[in-house]
């Protein structure tokens, strides 16, 4: 092809530039509240309380970190997978500000204390509204990028994406069904779920479990079977093993989320239907890490010299880590030891820093010097910290969790021979503490190492510009 | 028939169709198209810096 086309790097590089700075506020809030467990004196302002920045450090490492870096390597993939620059550029601008817009939201009603009560669905309907008008224009914008593809097949990372894009519609447009309630005006917004009782605690973790199941997984296999393969310079290991992994993903998930209700109100059937289906998981699950792990079967080597598949595979290292004791977790007799302890906040982090945030930040390494028209990143010694930085603080958090959840389950079901409980609430947290010093110490390296890459970032920036690569005709088409 | 036989056959449908999608993802025919697919994102590389891509013709 002789036109200088070229591929849409603008809202890719926008997207990628606000991952590390979403990454870097998230992971603050994160440290914030973890030291408030510790010291509960720093609840200084209602404003800056626990149960007020708790949702917000959710809500911003998965949606504002999580979410800028798979709006970036979707975009990223989608068109040069398909040889053809984003359809509707508009309306991918329109993807990036209207994001931003919702994080910025999101960041003063949490605080403010504007909630809807349910979990990872905090924001209240005007908020609500906005994603779905920005959802559908990302549909939109990626979909039509796949119509107007140069090459027959479509290559299976965007199969992962486009599960993830229309999983994560359905999710949301069912979950945030509510009635706003207008008596105090649309300033100060108030809804109520559109569900009630169990039906809504029901739908809440469909959409929940869900929500860990294709924007935390899917989308982040997405990245996986695209950038592993880049950053390795070999073929994913198995091709048909990947489609298959897409499938079996898309029929088993959706079916998971009752493990969050173990014993409660929630029919004992419906209970066992989704530990079921949490096991059978573990089937998918480790076929997409072994097939993303042995994609570097044969260049092993390049492991000892390559920070950014350092962060790849062990980023795998984790999903099987996690993907595997979400599974345990969800047997019920299991469950009623680790419900509702740390040992649950240990598992969520082992997935979304070990395996979400690790993925996301190697492929973040890969396309940031790209776009910025540098062959790589401007320090990768620095890269190296980070990795070191960012491994240790993982395993001190996930360790420390571990323990401290074991210890809060024994205590709580421990009785003596009357038949009173052993302890009382206060005396396991209490037993606590020592154990949430060391992961405020965990996620304090693990911010660190987010620091380092946005030094790393600006080091890059500053000393490339910013390019577009021209668009580049299909193979055996020249 | 009771909506109870509609979602027990649905179910039955449903892990039919991914046996099938296993079959077929497996079958020999599908093979050449896999390895063909699977050099995808290696075939995309362009000049890290814009230049000529390993795609274009000279000009």
């Amino acid at each position: 092809m002789q036109s200088q086309a070229t591929y849409n790097y603008k809202v890719v590089r926008q997207f990628a530039v606000m991952t590390v700075i979403w990454g870097i506020v998230g992971m603050l809030v994160g440290v914030i509240i973890a030291a408030q467990l510790v010291w509960p004196e720093l609840n200084v302002h209602e404003f800056l309380s626990y149960g007020r920045l708790r949702p917000l450090h959710t809500n911003a490492v998965i949606f504002a970190f999580g979410g800028c870096a798979l709006f970036s390597t979707s975009y990223y993939c989608v068109q040069r997978t398909s040889h053809t620059p984003l359809f509707a550029p508009g309306l991918a601008a329109f993807t990036f500000w209207g994001w931003q817009l919702i994080i910025v939201l999101a960041a003063l009603s949490l605080p403010l204390g504007f909630t809807s009560g349910k979990e990872y669905a905090e924001l209240e309907w005007p908020i609500d509204l906005l994603i779905t008008v920005v959802w559908v224009s990302y549909a939109i914008v990626f979909f039509g990028t796949l119509v107007k593809r140069k090459v027959s097949h479509i290559y299976v990372a965007n199969w992962f994406f486009g599960g993830f894009i229309l999983t994560v519609a359905l999710l949301h447009l069912v979950n945030s069904a509510e009635i706003p309630v207008f008596a105090q005006g649309v300033l100060t917004p108030k809804s109520y779920s559109a569900y009630a009782g169990v039906q809504d605690a029901m739908i809440q973790w469909w959409y929940g479990h869900n929500a860990v199941g294709f924007f935390l997984t899917a989308g982040f296999l997405g990245m996986m079977y695209y950038f592993v393969p880049k950053q390795a310079g070999r073929p994913v290991y198995s091709y048909r093993l990947s489609v298959v992994h897409f499938w079996a993903l898309v029929f088993t998930y959706m079916w998971a989320g009752p493990h969050h209700l173990h014993y409660t109100a929630l029919p004992d059937w419906t209970q066992s239907i989704g530990m079921i289906f949490s096991l059978i998981l573990l089937a998918p699950s480790w076929g997409g890490m072994i097939n993303g792990i042995m994609t570097l079967s044969g260049a092993w080597h390049k492991l000892r010299d390559d920070p950014i598949l350092k962060f790849m595979i062990t980023s795998l290292s984790f999903y099987g880590m996690s993907t595997f004791e979400g599974p345990m977790m969800s047997i019920k007799t299991v469950n009623a030891l680790s419900h509702y302890t740390d040992w649950t906040v240990g598992h969520v982090h082992s997935g979304a820093l070990g395996w979400v945030a690790m993925i996301a930040i190697g492929c973040t390494y890969y396309i940031l010097p790209r776009v910025f028209g540098k062959t790589e990143m401007a320090s990768k010694k620095l890269i190296e910290t980070h990795f070191w930085v960012a491994t240790i603080g993982v395993v001190l958090y996930i360790a420390s969790m571990w323990i401290a959840g074991v210890m809060q389950g024994l205590m709580w079901r421990a009785t003596n021979v009357d038949g009173t409980l052993t302890y009382s609430f206060v005396e396991s947290v209490k037993a606590t503490y020592p154990f949430w010093t060391i992961r405020l110490l965990g996620g304090l390296l693990f911010l660190t190492g987010m620091i380092i890459m946005a030094y790393n970032m600006f080091l890059t920036m500053a000393a490339g510009k910013a390019t577009d690569a021209p668009v580049l005709e299909p193979a055996g088409a020249h | 028939m009771d909506i109870n036989d509609l979602r027990s056959i649905i179910t039955v449908l449903a892990f039919l169709a991914f046996m099938g999608i296993v079959w077929w993802a497996y079958s020999d025919r599908r093979k050449k198209t896999y390895d063909e697919a699977a050099r995808m994102p290696l075939d995309d590389d362009s000049p890290l810096v814009p230049g000529k891509g390993a795609g274009q013709a000279d000009n």
